[in-house]
Parts: structure tokens; sequence; C-alpha cells
């Protein structure tokens, strides 16, 4: 199993983690996972709904070494 | 044409309000609780503006006290509700998309209930948690100040038994008929048309004990000297827009359905949220996938178009709407359009036909087309 791609959105305000989530997610195969580390409050709540709304899996959430929220998505399209 | 969107926040005051203030300023300066002839007077305005609130809330005049404004109101419902049955324990039973005010108010003595994807309470499982140990009184709004859903006031209090409920009817009174069943209520003369001025009632037999330093002014619910040309004229606001609320909120919620129907039709990745049936008349609130809430409703005011917004980036504390985050919505490009009773269908129409272009132009800005 290859390592998740990971991003760093950390200190980006929203919209922009999302924005790295939707311009990254072509990086990974279908089926394999992409991880965003954000520590925008509103993070959380949008990876959720876009994941609902490009039809992507939401993981769950862990935390980065730092202790930055880490949102990991599965690509499914 | 510039159009006020953002009713939810104040609706513009109404004429007769305006004609109201003006005249018991005249009238109804002296301090009320004064045995002199102009101290009657105002104690004559008070009085009658005061049964006048209660008739269109459904209380009896003895139960209605007026306050500040909305915030306090609520404060005063659920810090007093609190402090009156101590005795029993210090829980208070809310849902998660309550008014700040109710969760600040009930710090870190609040259990709170989820909502489901419209923002509203399952009706069992909120009576079960309000009807649990250490509990000692439920907050459930009439209906939610952002997205516009309804809870089920009517069956919680049905089956709630004894446990005191608080009702924040703050963006319902004035727009629509408020849920019978509440042990307390509060409202908000902004939302009807009135000035800046908070309502709070508080049912007979019911155990309330005022959160603040003894005072027995406003039967020791509230101290200090009333506003009485600002509660005449928001009692005065009130019995207009109660006269014709229900053919206001017919046309408003027509216009709401279009909104409804039409952003998601003209604007790519849209979310429009909250309950399109259960609903109050004026509110309606949709998510923007990829903007950034703040540009967004800079470039409508720059149109003319005031509107609010529930995103992080529009927040002082940067934090996204509780309510959207509890309802599992997108909390992106938010937008709050809420309607007052002079909002026309030409003003709607012409949001309608501005936003694509801000949202496209927003977009562009952040590099996300073809995302």
């Amino acid at each position: 199993m290859t390592a998740p791609l990971v991003i760093d959105a950390r200190g980006r305000r929203c919209p922009l983690p999302i924005l790295d989530l939707a311009r990254h997610i072509g990086d990974v195969p279908v089926g394999a996972t992409i991880i965003v580390e954000a520590d925008d409050p509103a993070a959380l709540p949008d990876v959720q709904a876009w994941c609902r709304m490009r039809s992507h899996e939401y993981v769950g959430a862990s935390s980065a070494e730092d202790g930055t929220p880490a949102y990991t998505v599965r690509r499914l399209c | 044409m510039p159009a006020y969107l953002d009713a939810a926040s104040g609706a513009p005051l109404h004429p007769l309000a305006r004609a109201a203030l003006a005249a018991s300023l005249d009238d109804g300066w002296a301090d009320p609780a004064r045995l002199y002839g102009a101290g009657r007077r105002a104690r004559l305005l008070l009085d009658a503006a005061r049964e006048s609130v209660a008739g269109a809330i459904g209380a009896r005049p003895d139960e209605v006290a007026f306050i500040a404004n909305g915030t306090q109101a609520l404060h005063a419902a659920v810090l007093g509700t609190l402090a009156g049955n101590r005795r029993a324990g210090s829980r208070l039973v809310h849902s998660t998309v309550e008014h700040s005010a109710v969760l600040h108010a009930a710090g870190d003595d609040g259990v709170p209930v989820d909502v489901d994807s419209f923002g509203r309470v399952d009706a069992a499982a909120f009576v079960a948690a309000a009807t649990s140990d250490a509990v000692v009184a439920a907050a459930l709004q009439a209906a939610n100040h952002e997205v516009g859903t309804r809870q089920p006031i009517a069956e919680v209090a049905a089956a709630i038994g004894d446990v005191p409920l608080i009702v924040d009817a703050t963006q319902t009174v004035g727009h629509a008929p408020v849920p019978a069943g509440w042990s307390v209520l509060a409202a908000d003369a902004r939302m009807w048309g009135g000035p800046t001025l908070g309502v709070f009632a508080v049912r007979t037999g019911v155990r309330w004990r005022s959160p603040f330093p003894e005072d027995d002014r406003e039967a020791g619910r509230v101290p200090g000297v009333p506003d009485v040309a600002s509660i005449v004229a928001a009692a005065a606001a009130l019995r207009s827009v109660v006269e014709s609320q229900a053919a206001d909120a017919e046309r408003q919620s027509t216009l709401v359905d279009r909104i409804r129907a039409v952003v998601p039709a003209t604007v790519p990745d849209v979310e429009v949220v909250g309950d399109p049936v259960d609903r109050l008349p004026h509110i309606v609130t949709f998510s923007c996938l990829y903007v950034d809430g703040e540009a967004l409703l800079t470039g409508l005011d720059r149109r003319g178009f005031a509107v609010s917004s529930g995103s992080s980036c529009t927040s002082s504390t940067l934090e996204p709407s509780h309510v959207l985050v509890a309802m599992g919505a997108l909390t992106s490009g938010n937008v709050r359009v809420s309607l007052h009773r002079d909002t026309t269908e030409a003003e709607v129409d012409e949001f309608l036909a501005a936003l694509p272009e801000v949202v496209a132009e927003v977009r562009a800005e952040l590099g996300a087309d073809g995302l």
C-alpha cells in the first residue's frame, strides 16, 4: 500500500482547504486516500460537505505530528 | 435599486413604530412608577403596550417583561429559569442550533441534543434528554434564525411533563403564529419592525427567579426604568404586523420558494439548506462551494444587496456558524436572505439576477473554475 497524499493547508482560510483538496484529488487513483492538514475551524464541516457534493468518501479526522487536524478522504470517482 | 434582505438581523422600523415612538417620547417620558400626572401617563402607555404585546404572543399581561434587546431576553429566559429551579439541579437541555445567546447563557450546564440535516431535533430524543436526571429546564427555538426550520414545539411540550420549556421565538413573533406550550418565551422587537427591545414572558406558576440584583421594576424581573417609548413603539408595530401576518407570510413564502428553486438552477454547486416546507416564511439560506463568504457579501453589497452569512470568514471569531456545522451543511460561501414586509418581488428577482455573476467573480478570483 502506498502512503496517502498529504496536503498542507495550514494557515489557509475557508474555502481554501477544500479548494486544495479539489485541486489534488485527481492526483490519487480511485480508491486511494488523500489527507488534508488544515487548522481552519471551517475545514471539518466543509471537507465533509465537499465529499458529499463530489461523491467522495470522508474517512475521518486525526492529528498531524504538530497537532494540526488532518482529514482523510477516499477518492471514489 | 438597493435591497435590504437581512430582516432576520432587524427589519426596517415600521412607520407606525416611528409615529408611536415620537408620540410616546412626548407623553411617556416620565418614570412610570411615579404617582404624579406625567408618571401616570407613562404608566398608562406602558400598561396598554404590555397588554397588546401579551395578546400577540399568547400571554397574560402580568407574564410579560421588557428588556433592552433580544439577546438579553434570551439570557433572562435561560438564567432566570435555571436560577428558579436550582434546588432540583442545574442542567439545561437544548438543541445544537439554538441562538448563541441561549448557548452562552447555558454555559457548562448545557446538554446539547443533535439535529438532522434540516436542523430539526427528533421530538422523542429531545424529550428523553429533557426528562433525564439533573435536568431542570429545556430550551428549544420555535424556528431557527439562520435556516428557518421550525422545531416540533407542540409535540415536545405535550410530552415533556413539568420540565419548563424555554422557547426562543425571536424570529417567529411577527412572522408566524407563536406555538403553544411554552413555559418561558423570548421575543425580539427588531424582527417585527419595532425598535431595539427584548420581550420575555414567564407563564404563571413556572419557577423563574431574576438573575439580576434585586429591583422592583417589571414585577421584579428586569431592573431599572423601562424604555416606555420603545415599548409603545414595539407594541404598535406588532399590532400592525400581526394583522397582516397571514397575507405577508404567504407572499414571502412564495418568494422564498422562488429563491430555493432559482438559486440551484442558476448557480453551480450550491446547497440550499433548511426544511423547504416546515419553515419560517421569510428566511432562506444557501451555501456555495469554493466561495469566500466575505467576498460574496462584499460583491453583493457593491450591487446594493444587504444579506448576511454564516461563513467563518464573516464572523469576528473566524468560526463558522454553529447552526450550519450542527446540520452538517457546507459553511463556505453561505448567504442568508431574509425578507421583511416591504420586500418586493422585483427586489428578489434583481437579487436572483445578480447572484450568479457575483459568485462567478469570487470563484474566478480564487481560481476555482473547473474544479
